[in-house]
């Protein structure tokens, strides 16, 4: 399973990241053989067989509906490469 | 004496007793740390000032009588686990100055158990990788072979228990990220039965499979630590409310009449080394003496593992990792002029290229059009290789494999090959697909005097056998006794 150029940089917009020109042959290689090593895994028959999404079987957990402490406000945006007035700032979003 | 070289049990009682003061121990710890961390780099933030005030603290209350089960213990923790006000970076230069408002809810624990933290150790960036040579920060050494890699992601962990730079650790499980370092670094490492321990606090790499767990010097200290740490959890919805047993009180020693499945499939891989296979057959051997009865299972799917762990956790991965963003807290790059730029310049320069290449992989493995050729696929071969398990355990009470098919590998000897890198997990993925308990123990050394790991693993929630089966082992052996000369 080969990956091609545009396959990459088309996955690397829906993941936001930027893939410099001079890496993408060899992340297209790498995800390659990965793909055609987990096409192994077309030697089983799972048609029959549920999915496992969680280790151990548990239904919803549930809580009460209570308020209880949280996050002070400065606490929560302590870490905000940048913050104002209690909001977080991030670059013009409408042109 | 040399204090830093205890065990947590010798060193509890020694306090308990006013023969040494926490003071005294940490300092010694802490000198150590500064003595080998130029050879061994396992630490990221050394919390020194903190660590000698949690000891004064712990002195004044052994003087009180309040001996609690860390009271005055030094630990170091590996850096994707919150701890409030302490600089948590996960290895990562997107995470390089975040400073947690929050403890986890293993650090609540392990401080209202009287713990002293040390500082937080290296590990390969948000876990992805078994080598620590991801991480964004250093690269740790193992300290039997400073040219080898101590393992991974728990590699700084495993270092710094090895290297005496701590009494204990905390490090986590994705894919057999507490296992395999502790095989390379010659300690006992624990990872739990998925739900055992809380994930709150613990920054999220694949959420179904992630589980936090002990690196110790011996398997009773591990106990001592699974102790503090385990229980249930209403702020990690994932956390199973059932009773924890007493870890320590069940080591006795016993293993007369314990059922020990050998897998066919897991000893006779290709691939690997002499070293492991006759240190895990004398570690058979020893079984058979103590009177324990080895009875052939198998695990016909363990083979897909690899291809089904490399699919999902990724694919989980590259959901979590979407947080960051530059937004909320992390790095930022500043120059970019949109906010669409502003998430991408933030992510490709903050995360490292095996994040990246993890969550590209994660974010075909479930895009449009591929999400049942991948995703879904390797879900439903998770459900198989339960049920192997499943089977298995009806025929036996733990089972014993190898934890890794070779000795640690050199630095820089499969960093440019991904999936020889992955390959290398074969022995401890299923454990986290399928949820159960493992641990890695001491079984021997090879022929270039590196440590081998012994793997046994346990039916849910079944800690105990495990860890009393590790340590008949350990009380009829030295391996674990041996610390490499630094």
């Amino acid at each position: 399973m080969k990956l091609t150029k545009e396959e990459v940089l088309h996955v690397a917009t829906l993941a936001r990241l930027n893939i410099d020109a001079s890496r993408i042959d060899t992340f297209a290689d790498q995800l390659g053989n990965i793909l055609e090593y987990v096409e192994t895994l077309d030697q089983i028959d799972t048609r029959e067989v549920a999915p496992t999404f969680h280790a151990v079987d548990k239904s919803n957990a549930f809580r009460d509906d209570a308020a209880a402490a949280h996050l002070e406000r400065e606490a929560a945006l302590a870490n905000a490469p940048e913050a104002e007035d209690g909001y977080f700032i991030v670059p013009k979003v409408i042109e | 004496m040399t204090l830093h070289k205890l065990t947590i049990h010798a060193a509890q009682d020694l306090l308990k007793n006013k023969k040494i003061s926490s003071v005294e121990l940490t300092r010694a710890v802490l000198d150590r740390i500064h003595a080998v961390e130029p050879s061994v780099d396992a630490y990221i933030s050394i919390t020194e000032d903190l660590a000698m005030d949690r000891a004064a603290a712990a002195d004044q209350a052994i003087r009180e009588n309040n001996v609690r089960p860390l009271t005055g213990i030094p630990m170091a923790i590996k850096d994707l686990i919150a701890t409030k006000g302490v600089k948590t970076t996960c290895a990562s230069k997107i995470l390089e100055n975040f400073i947690p408002p929050y403890d986890a809810t293993v650090m609540v624990k392990l401080n209202a158990a009287g713990s002293v933290m040390t500082g937080k150790v290296n590990m390969d960036e948000f876990a992805m990788g078994s080598s620590t040579e991801n991480s964004g920060i250093k690269i740790t050494k193992n300290p039997w072979d400073r040219s080898r890699v101590p393992g991974g992601s728990s590699g700084g962990s495993a270092a710094a228990v090895a290297a005496d730079m701590c009494l204990g650790s905390l490090g986590s499980d994705t894919g057999g990220s507490i296992r395999q370092p502790a095989a390379h670094c010659g300690v006992v490492g624990v990872k739990p039965t998925y739900g055992r321990v809380s994930r709150f606090g613990l920054v999220a790499f694949a959420s179904s499979l992630d589980q936090i767990g002990p690196l110790a010097k011996d398997v009773t200290d591990a106990a001592i630590l699974l102790q503090v740490i385990a229980g249930y959890d209403p702020k990690d919805s994932t956390s199973i409310d059932t009773p924890v047993p007493d870890f320590r009180a069940a080591l006795t020693g016993n293993v007369k009449g314990l059922k020990i499945g050998i897998p066919e499939q897991y000893h006779t891989s290709d691939g690997v080394s002499q070293d492991v296979l006759a240190a895990v057959g004398n570690a058979m051997d020893f079984y058979k003496k103590a009177g324990a009865e080895l009875v052939d299972v198998s695990l016909p799917h363990s083979r897909y593992a690899v291809a089904a762990y490399y699919l999902i956790a990724p694919a989980e991965a590259s959901s979590n990792l979407a947080r960051y963003d530059g937004v909320k807290y992390g790095a930022r790059d500043a120059s970019a002029a949109s906010l669409m730029d502003m998430y991408k310049e933030t992510r490709s320069s903050g995360f490292g290229a095996e994040v990246q290449r993890r969550i590209l992989l994660g974010t075909y493995a479930l895009s449009a059009g591929y999400y049942d050729a991948y995703y879904k696929k390797a879900s439903q071969i998770r459900t198989l290789i339960k049920q192997d398990f499943a089977r298995a355990f009806e025929a036996c009470d733990v089972i014993l494999a190898p934890v890794t098919p070779t000795p640690a590998f050199k630095i820089g000897e499969n960093i440019d090959d991904p999936l020889t890198m992955y390959l290398s997990d074969i022995f401890t993925l299923s454990a986290n697909l399928a949820g159960i308990p493992g641990l890695s123990v001491p079984c021997g050394f090879s022929a270039d005097g590196l440590p081998v790991g012994l793997q046994l693993m346990g039916n849910y929630f079944d800690e105990t056998a495990i860890l009393n089966a590790a340590y008949a082992f350990e009380q009829g052996t030295e391996f674990h006794k041996k610390r490499p000369d630094l």
